[in-house]
């Protein structure tokens, strides 16, 4: 694990420290342990990534030895070790979203930001990361960025969300092109005799 | 309990036994690399494999608790297989160089892959590479080596209570690592060594100067605290090489702590290898007989009893007995082994042994430490408290300096008055102690080394009196000495007879010219530069302070160099064994004491070592029950009296050096360079 500049101290914000308390609240006493995950979570919330600085504040706030909070840390890919954008944009490479041409969304989203995987933009918004399987392979190609899930992408689309972003909007998650959730695009193929006077399609 | 059979075998067990422990009862062998008996098991090498029957694929047979009416099988070509395909994994990413590596020749993974594992390598892809990791300065790393057993990580969390050691990142990305690369803080970092069980952690101040199979073994016991722990001494020629722990359950376990271990290059460093005699004010490299003949003039030409003798912190029984001859013969009283003034009376036996055992502690469920630091007083025993304290049936409280000890404490202060507080059950503690089913005390030599010292244990006894600590099958007064030569001594009587000046009285007489002739036995520890102009004898091994005032110097061997006897802190009487012999023209150190005595003309009635032994069990039977902790009675000891409000404190200043042999070592310099000079005031950590 390379390591980068860290800052010197970390402090959970009044809020997050809030969230924080509640949530070490939950396990019963002596088992604050429990309570790892979610506290880097924060941590990684208010910062955009896990420092050393924040390891050790959590490590002393749940009582645990420094190593066995990052062990925690550096086991999940999802906590970042190194400063991020604003914005995370991962994009799956997986072999469904291949197939669906996930490398036409790669190129277009490394001309958009104007960096290879791992890195952050120049004006700071954006770290692109190429990641495993999501688990939206219905929807494929996807992407996620912070916390949505944008699907159905083509090059053009995954351009226009980074645009979006760009100019401080949050474009609507989900599929790209119009279909619903997973549903078959074109409309459902079975079952198409029942109606549900609450849906549309 | 439960009955299984394991390859036909039957064999009845305690319920919630494993397999592999089931197997091992059997005398049947199941390879492992992660599992060790004194770890957690962590299941994760599956090296262990064995078939189940009904079960549908093998099983970790370390993790897998026993059923009744298993049937188990360790000898089917599934299990082969299994074996064989686990190796494999292993083997990928681990390198072909057995012939560059130390572990070569001792290595679990080298001889498993030989028992177990295919004769050949499918595997023609590349291997992952490691970076070298900072475990300190007594340890080595090759990380690409390790086969991330974790079994040194669960060591320094479990037993070492130092939790530093972690595997960062998953799967083909975890690394073993300290946490942010700093050097591991632990007095039994050398035992992760053993545990590797590749090449990974190797000794490092022994690095690349031995082979295995080159090395002569010699199964001895430590000096270099009062635990006397079970060690073997591996040697090449008249070389120490390194020490290694050997399994003594009653003391060490199976652990060493990193002085014992490392400290072996100070046997070869600054030694004293030829006599010596101070002449125009520089010791000049002289003959025995001229250094006995110029000591037996100065003798001649003193008055009666204006001779002393002092011991040091590694003499042997023999030679304690030797001397105390010695001083009869010459007709004086001024002879101590008590170097730093402790308080400790030679007659009750019970009143300056640690009479719950080591091993005992086990059993304790409350503990008060008094004027102690066992962490670096005796480390492999205070992984003992901590092994209890984690079954959280132990409570521990503290009067003493207040330091990480590795495990929770109260701490109640460090003023001895507390003590009388507690006799006198007006303090909360006192509760604590009475109601527990085994208290027991320890009273570290920081507690009785001090000008109040037979008042503070005075007190101790009292508080092992009134909290119920002395009882029928359970004596929880415990005296723990950090000296392996102070409970042979005292148990010889080896402190001032009738009108006998203390170590204190007899330096101050020396530097007052009350005093002609001063035999130092390896005593360093003394405020040497008080002496005046006395004539002053060291017999002894290394040329440390005692020989660098001395105006002969009598060159002796150290515990590695002799068949001596010592007594631990528990009353354990061991000896050890002759590994290496001493150097140059040095001796043991009792015929030295003989061959002055010859040449003072009072020469001693024994010329053999088993002479010297029936005469120390003529002086005292404990000496006849080798290897043996028989019950010492109980009995009043100490004196009433006020104590001082000075805090009290642990007498070792720093773990690395402490006697002549750790003060020469290079490794140990390089240990206490990196941790630092001063550990009694280590802070308090909070991961106990």
């Amino acid at each position: 694990m390379s390591m980068h500049e860290q800052p010197t101290s970390f402090a959970f914000t009044p809020e997050y420290l809030a969230k924080a308390n509640i949530i070490i609240a939950r396990y019963p006493q002596g088992r604050q342990q429990s309570a790892v995950m979610p506290l880097l979570d924060l941590a990684q919330r208010q910062e955009g990534w896990v420092s050393t600085a924040a390891i050790e504040t959590i490590a002393a706030m749940l009582d645990m030895a420094p190593i066995r909070v990052q062990e925690v840390a550096t086991f999940y890919t999802m906590y970042n070790h190194q400063p991020m954008g604003k914005h995370h944009v991962q994009v799956c490479t997986n072999i469904c979203c291949q197939l669906t041409g996930s490398d036409g969304i790669v190129d277009s989203l490394k001309f958009a930001l104007g960096v290879e995987f791992g890195d952050t933009s120049k004006d700071g918004l954006f770290t692109l990361s190429e990641v495993e399987c999501l688990g939206a392979c219905a929807n494929a190609p996807m992407m996620q960025i912070d916390d949505d899930y944008y699907e159905d992408l083509t090059p053009e689309s995954a351009r226009a969300i980074i645009d979006a972003f760009r100019q401080g909007q949050t474009p609507k998650p989900g599929p790209q092109n119009g279909r619903i959730n997973s549903a078959p695009e074109g409309g459902p193929t079975t079952l198409t005799t029942l109606s549900f006077s609450s849906e549309k399609a | 309990m439960p009955k299984l059979t394991i390859d036909g075998r039957e064999i009845e067990v305690e319920a919630g036994t494993t397999i592999i422990q089931a197997a091992e009862l059997l005398g049947i062998e199941i390879p492992r690399f992660c599992y060790h008996e004194r770890l957690a098991i962590a299941g994760n090498c599956r090296m262990c494999l064995v078939e189940v029957e009904k079960m549908p694929k093998p099983v970790a047979s370390c993790a897998m608790p026993i059923n009744e009416g298993m049937v188990v099988k360790t000898n089917t070509p599934t299990v082969k297989n299994a074996r064989q395909g686990v190796m494999e994994f292993l083997l990928l990413n681990h390198p072909l160089d057995c012939p560059i590596c130390d572990q070569g020749g001792e290595c679990d993974l080298q001889d498993q892959a030989m028992a177990y594992g295919k004769d050949h390598s499918r595997c023609d892809e590349q291997k992952r590479a490691v970076d070298k990791k900072n475990f300190g300065p007594l340890i080595e790393t090759a990380m690409t080596r390790c086969i991330q057993c974790t079994r040194c990580v669960r060591f320094a969390n479990e037993i070492a209570g130092a939790p530093e050691l972690g595997a960062l990142g998953r799967g083909e990305h975890m690394e073993i690592t300290t946490y942010l690369n700093q050097a591991l803080d632990s007095e039994l970092s050398g035992n992760l060594i053993d545990l590797c069980p590749v090449g990974a952690l190797t000794n490092k101040p022994a690095s690349f100067t031995y082979r295995s199979w080159e090395l002569k073994s010699t199964e001895s016991v430590d000096a270099m605290d009062a635990l006397g722990s079970a060690i073997r001494i591996d040697t090449r020629g008249n070389q120490v090489i390194r020490i290694l722990p050997r399994v003594n359950d009653d003391v060490n376990e199976e652990w060493l702590s990193d002085r014992s271990r490392f400290a072996c290059d100070g046997l070869s460093l600054q030694r004293l290898d030829k006599p010596y005699v101070r002449r125009d004010g520089k010791l000049a490299a002289t003959t025995w007989s001229d250094a006995l003949s110029v000591l037996a003039a100065k003798v001649k030409s003193s008055m009666t009893g204006r001779m002393a003798f002092i011991a040091g912190d590694h003499s042997d029984a023999e030679t304690l007995v030797a001397a105390k001859d010695l001083a009869a013969a010459m007709g004086t009283t001024h002879l101590d082994c008590r170097q730093d003034g402790a308080a400790l009376e030679a007659g009750l036996r019970a009143s300056y042994l640690f009479n719950s055992t080591i091993a005992g502690i086990e059993h304790a469920d409350a503990l008060l430490i008094v004027g102690s630091n066992p962490r670096i007083e005796a480390a492999v025993f205070n992984a003992r408290v901590r092994k209890r304290w984690l079954t959280g049936k132990l409570k521990v409280a503290v009067i003493g300096p207040k330091v990480d000890l590795t495990y929770k404490y109260e701490w109640l202060g460090d003023n001895p008055s507390i003590l009388a507080d507690i006799a006198a059950g007006t303090h909360p503690f006192a509760a604590t102690l009475k109601a527990a089913a085994n208290p027991a005390l320890i009273l570290g030599q920081g507690a009785v080394a001090r000008t109040d010292g037979s008042a503070v244990l005075g007190l101790a006894r009292k508080v092992a009196d009134t909290t119920g600590m002395v009882k029928d099958g359970w004596n929880g007064f415990n005296v723990l000495h950090t000296a392996a030569s102070r409970v042979g001594a005292l148990d010889l009587g080896f402190v001032p007879g009738t009108g006998g000046k203390n170590v204190a009285e007899i330096v101050a007489a020396a530097g007052k010219g009350e005093l002609d002739v001063l035999f130092l036995l390896g005593a360093d520890e003394i405020d040497i530069s008080g002496l005046g102009s006395t004539f002053v004898v060291y017999i002894g091994s290394h040329g440390d302070f005692g020989a660098h005032r001395a105006d002969v110097v009598l060159p002796g061997a150290a515990y590695t160099e002799k068949n001596a006897t010592f007594v631990n802190t528990e009353g354990r009487v061991q000896r050890t064994r002759l590994a290496t012999f001493p150097p140059g023209e040095a001796k043991e150190d009792w015929k030295v004491v003989a061959a002055v005595a010859e040449a003072l003309g009072k020469a001693l009635p024994y010329t053999t070592l088993s002479q010297v032994r029936e005469r120390l069990s003529a002086v005292n039977p404990v000496f006849a029950q080798i290897d043996m902790v028989a019950p010492a009675s109980w009995g009043t000891f100490g004196q009433d009296g006020s104590v001082l409000p000075q805090p009290l404190t642990s007498t070792i200043k720093t773990f690395y050096a402490v006697d002549p042999i750790s003060r020469s070592s290079k490794t140990m310099a390089q240990c206490q360079a990196a941790f630092g000079e001063d550990q009694c005031q280590r802070k308090t950590g909070t991961h106990g």
